[in-house]
């Protein structure tokens, strides 16, 4: 019974935490190993999670926070991760419409953003968080999530215009990235 | 229509689509006026499409086996099973050995003098029961506690009419504990009130207290169990034991500070 209780109210978020983790880890293989943690940690937690909590907020303050700390040790091991880690699976797709930026541009677009302001920006604009619950992942106040989405969302649209008109002097990112 | 000015953060609500409907006709009617704006808006709208459509496709993937909820419940499950089976076994052997030293006492020369066989009393066992409680709530990951913090004035009131004594939860935030919530447990001297608090670390820390026969008042005393430290006392009648897995340098400050809140008078 609670055991059912807990599936029922976790397994439908994997595909959105997923692409949250995704979109801050950029190698797939590295996003999964962060969701899994996210969820073992979820599992023997749950006693910590208030019946009528919103679980979705929950999960993603857990997978954000994971995230960050994996940020943290990257940058102090010095390890590099190269968009090319990326599978080619990832970008099968055909463009969208009238778009001709592929899943690889935006997120070398997202890249160039600050840590904060990208969560910002992804939590509000792709996984349709309110504001006061992106204020809860991020544990900051309301204004603070108002004013990165407003710089966040200024800076990357600079950037994917510079892209589109392929005034960026590399498109598609150096080989080495700065350390995430 | 109201004449509040139209700011930033509409710009961006409206772009969210997370405006009211007053409010967001109030924003149309605005960029109507103000084509610079407009153009501003309409290539953050773009740019949120963009993210969105580029994102859908790992959103719609097959989720791997690796994420399978229902199997990682059933691991931990099987875990948690393994150290029921040593539990169990640790309590069969336990009654074979009291049993066996039993019927032995009749058989073979005079009975064994029942202080130096029988369990520890005053403080001691109290010590010996915090002990055995963490050992075995605090590794519980589903229910650790009986009643968690949301509930601590039920609990207070609860554990305080079960013990005839007042029960008080120490605030221990100011360190890095949180007040997890608690239990009953049963000991040979009556019931006991156990409060469990944990870190951000997932360190957790088991404070039991129940009212004294023996020792009505006693100093600190340390004690060990393995990895856990333990600090034990009693204050007119009340006896406390605080353990965790913590060396004494970090453990002794904390039980000092509860030992101090408990202290005071209401």
């Amino acid at each position: 019974m609670h055991d059912d209780e807990m599936t029922r109210r976790i397994a439908p978020l994997i595909p959105a935490l997923r692409r949250y983790a995704r979109a801050l880890m950029k190698n797939p293989a590295m996003a999964d190993d962060l969701v899994q943690d996210c969820l073992e940690r979820a599992i023997s937690r749950w006693h910590q999670h208030r019946v009528d909590g919103n679980t979705r907020t929950w999960m993603f303050t857990i997978l954000h926070n994971l995230a960050v700390n994996n940020w943290q040790q990257a940058r102090f091991r010095g390890v590099h991760v190269t968009i090319d880690d990326v599978g080619d699976a990832a970008f099968s797709h055909p463009p969208q419409q009238d778009e001709n930026l592929h899943l690889q541009d935006v997120m070398a677009a997202l890249e160039q953003l600050p840590d904060d302001q990208r969560s910002v920006v992804l939590l509000v604009s792709v996984e349709d968080l309110s504001y006061a619950d992106a204020a809860k992942v991020l544990g900051v106040p309301v204004g603070t999530v108002m004013s990165r989405l407003s710089r966040g969302r200024e800076r990357l649209h600079q950037i994917l215009a510079g892209a589109a008109n392929g005034t960026v002097e590399n498109p598609h990112g150096p080989a080495l990235r700065r350390v995430k | 229509m109201s004449d509040r000015p139209i700011t930033e953060d509409d710009l961006h609500a409206y772009v969210d689509l997370a405006l009211d409907a007053a409010r967001h006709g109030e924003v149309e009617r605005y960029l109507a006026r103000h084509e610079d704006v407009a153009a501003r808006v309409a290539g953050y709208r773009k740019d949120r499409d963009l993210l969105r459509n580029a994102f859908a496709r790992v959103a719609e993937e097959p989720v791997p086996s690796r994420l399978n909820v229902d199997r990682m419940i059933a691991q931990r499950h099987a875990s948690r099973y393994q150290v029921w089976q040593l539990a169990v076994a640790a309590m069969v052997m336990l009654v074979v050995g009291v049993a066996g030293g039993w019927s032995l006492h009749g058989q073979w020369g005079p009975p064994v003098a029942v202080v130096a066989a029988g369990p520890a009393s005053g403080i001691a066992a109290l010590a010996s029961e915090a002990a055995d409680s963490y050992a075995v709530y605090a590794p519980d990951s589903f229910r650790p506690v009986e009643m968690r913090a949301d509930d601590s004035a039920d609990f207070v009131r609860w554990a305080s009419q079960r013990l005839s004594h007042p029960v008080r939860v120490p605030d221990l935030a100011p360190a890095g504990y949180r007040f997890m919530g608690g239990r009953i447990i049963a000991t040979a001297h009556g019931p006991a009130a156990m409060l469990m608090y944990d870190d951000d670390k997932g360190v957790r820390l088991v404070m039991l207290t129940r009212p004294m026969e023996i020792d009505q008042n006693a100093p600190m005393t340390s004690s060990h169990r393995g990895d856990l430290g333990g600090y034990s006392w009693a204050d007119k009648g009340l006896g406390y034991s605080v353990v965790a897995p913590l060396g004494d340098g970090l453990l002794h400050p904390l039980a000092d500070e509860i030992r101090r809140q408990l202290g005071r008078d209401i």
